[in-house]
């Protein structure tokens, strides 16, 4: 019987398994992959002040902590089921079944893909295993290649593939269908990339000051592009179809109006890799599984479990933290993953008195982490939080 | 940059802020073709370093299939081991001497 079981290593449950552990608490962290660290693993951007940041080493600190502070891990596992019990949580997983009194969801997000014909050739692959592949891995995913779709992540992971020598002959928008919705419309797509605030800021410098307004950014963009660390961005194009035979051979691609209506004859663009890049959702269903009742909110990118600013839900024992709660960063994560670990302190050691106070500051950490987020997935992500956590108290 | 063509293969040897890599310095057996790979690769990550893309067959008439999302989620990429265990490429390790196919659905 452990106090605490963990599902996920990334940055949220590592921050929560360090935060539990050191304070006694007995704590079991399990992992579908073979290494810890989650989305940790293949993050590398530059700070505004030059500096790298590098998930792989953040990773290796993290894990080096909780290992410090006798968390067990258990790698290679994929949850399979869970079970409430008289005194906490049953978890069934392919490689044994596991009790614990606390369950902490830190399962993450998924990727959103994008529907086009041809989109299971392979050679087309999410934005999300470029990243892997070429930091974890080590492996380019091809020789020459293109991204569908534009979001925060596209433009992080670009420079990525970018850095491990990869060639990526443009960044294009998904074709206008009833499923890519409003991603295929390059209007719609300027007034989102426009209006996250410090997010990509050269491509906001080259696109022009944030003053112009995206109908206008739109209506005059480059048919041939705009380049962002030499990588041609088609805000005016999208890609109709992936082509090959046995793997991806070419694209077509087509010039657009700005609500992403065709003008003009297709081009053909010859590539042996693809990567879709439709954004991420929570990843939230193991907590329908376990009873939890679940919100839409566009702002945090899906569906998310109803829970408290404190990382409780409305089941006994069962915490959250990370994406499962709605897309941030992985510092957001990391600070959610401290709220959750003292929420469940504070659960399971009743008779001491919670620390109210050192909750409530983490609580403030996550805000901060928030507002000095370089990504920032979604505007009005602190307003919308609020709204869920009003819910849980009084929905 | 630093992308080292190397026979066609897809390695990325150095990198400019996370360093070089091990050589490789393991086979795998994949369809009955010897593939180097390296310590810590994945079936996954060997395979597409020597830009094998196509990992297994849906029918003999459809597409067929290799990785997509490269962290379990998908299953796109599933290949069988020994004994005929399936596995997918991505969440599995390769080890020296390790044979690989491909899952080849007739019907």
């Amino acid at each position: 019987m452990y106090d605490l079981v963990i599902i996920g290593a990334g940055p949220s449950g590592l921050e929560a398994a360090i935060q539990a552990s050191k304070q006694g608490v007995k704590t079991f962290i399990i992992d579908e992959f073979y290494r810890a660290g989650g989305r940790l693993l293949g993050q590398l951007h530059q700070e505004p002040n030059g500096e790298w940041v590098n998930g792989l080493a953040i990773a290796e600190n993290l894990i080096n902590e909780a290992k410090a502070f006798n968390v067990q891990f258990k790698l290679e596992a994929s949850v399979i089921h869970l079970e409430k019990s008289d005194n906490g949580w049953i978890i069934y997983t392919n490689k044994g079944v596991y009790k614990t009194k606390a369950l902490l969801l830190a399962t993450g997000a998924a990727e959103r893909t994008i529907a086009l014909p041809g989109n299971t050739l392979p050679g087309v692959i999410s934005i999300g295993a470029a990243q892997v592949l070429g930091n974890v891995n080590r492996v380019l995913p091809g020789k020459r290649g293109i991204i569908i779709g534009v979001n925060p992540l596209t433009m992080a992971i670009a420079r990525e593939l970018q850095l491990c020598g990869g060639n990526l002959e443009g960044i294009y928008l998904p074709p206008k269908n009833i499923i890519n919705k409003q991603d295929s419309q390059p209007l719609e797509i300027m007034q989102r990339m426009m209006g996250l605030g410090n997010l990509a800021p050269s491509m906001l410098m080259r696109i022009g000051s944030k003053f112009v307004p995206p109908k206008l950014a739109i209506q005059f963009y480059p048919k041939n592009g705009m380049k962002v660390w030499g990588i041609p961005i088609y805000m005016r194009k999208v890609v109709t179809r992936i082509i090959g035979k046995t793997q991806v051979e070419a694209v077509e691609v087509q010039h657009v109006d700005i609500e992403g209506n065709a003008i003009g004859n297709p081009e053909f663009v010859p590539v042996d890799f693809v990567c879709l890049s439709g954004g991420l959702r929570p990843l939230i269903e193991l907590a329908e599984l376990a009873g939890c009742d679940v919100l839409h909110k566009e702002a945090l990118s899906g569906a998310v479990p109803l829970h408290s600013e404190s990382m409780e839900t409305k089941q006994s024992g069962l915490f959250l933290s990370g994406n499962i709660t709605g897309v941030e960063s992985a510092k957001v994560a990391r600070a959610q993953g401290k709220v959750a670990g003292q929420a469940i302190v504070n659960y399971l050691q009743p008779t001491i008195d919670p620390n109210k106070e050192l909750l409530n500051r983490l609580a403030v950490g996550v805000k901060k982490a928030r507002q000095e987020a370089l990504i920032q997935f979604k505007p009005n992500i602190e307003q919308v939080r609020s709204t869920v956590y009003h819910q849980y108290k009084h929905g | 940059m630093t992308y080292m063509k190397n026979n066609d293969r897809l390695r990325v040897l150095n990198h400019p802020v996370l360093g070089a890599v091990k050589a490789e310095s393991i086979y795998l057996n994949f369809n009955g073709r010897q593939i180097a790979a390296m310590e810590g690769d994945t079936i996954a990550s060997a395979l597409m370093a020597n830009d094998i893309k196509n990992f297994r067959q849906v029918n003999p008439q459809a597409q067929n299939r290799g990785i997509y999302c490269n962290i379990g989620h998908c299953f796109e990429c599933r290949v069988q081991i020994e004994n005929d265990v399936t596995v997918r490429a991505c969440l599995t390790k390769v080890y020296d001497g390790m044979q690989v196919s491909s899952i080849i659905q007739n019907k």
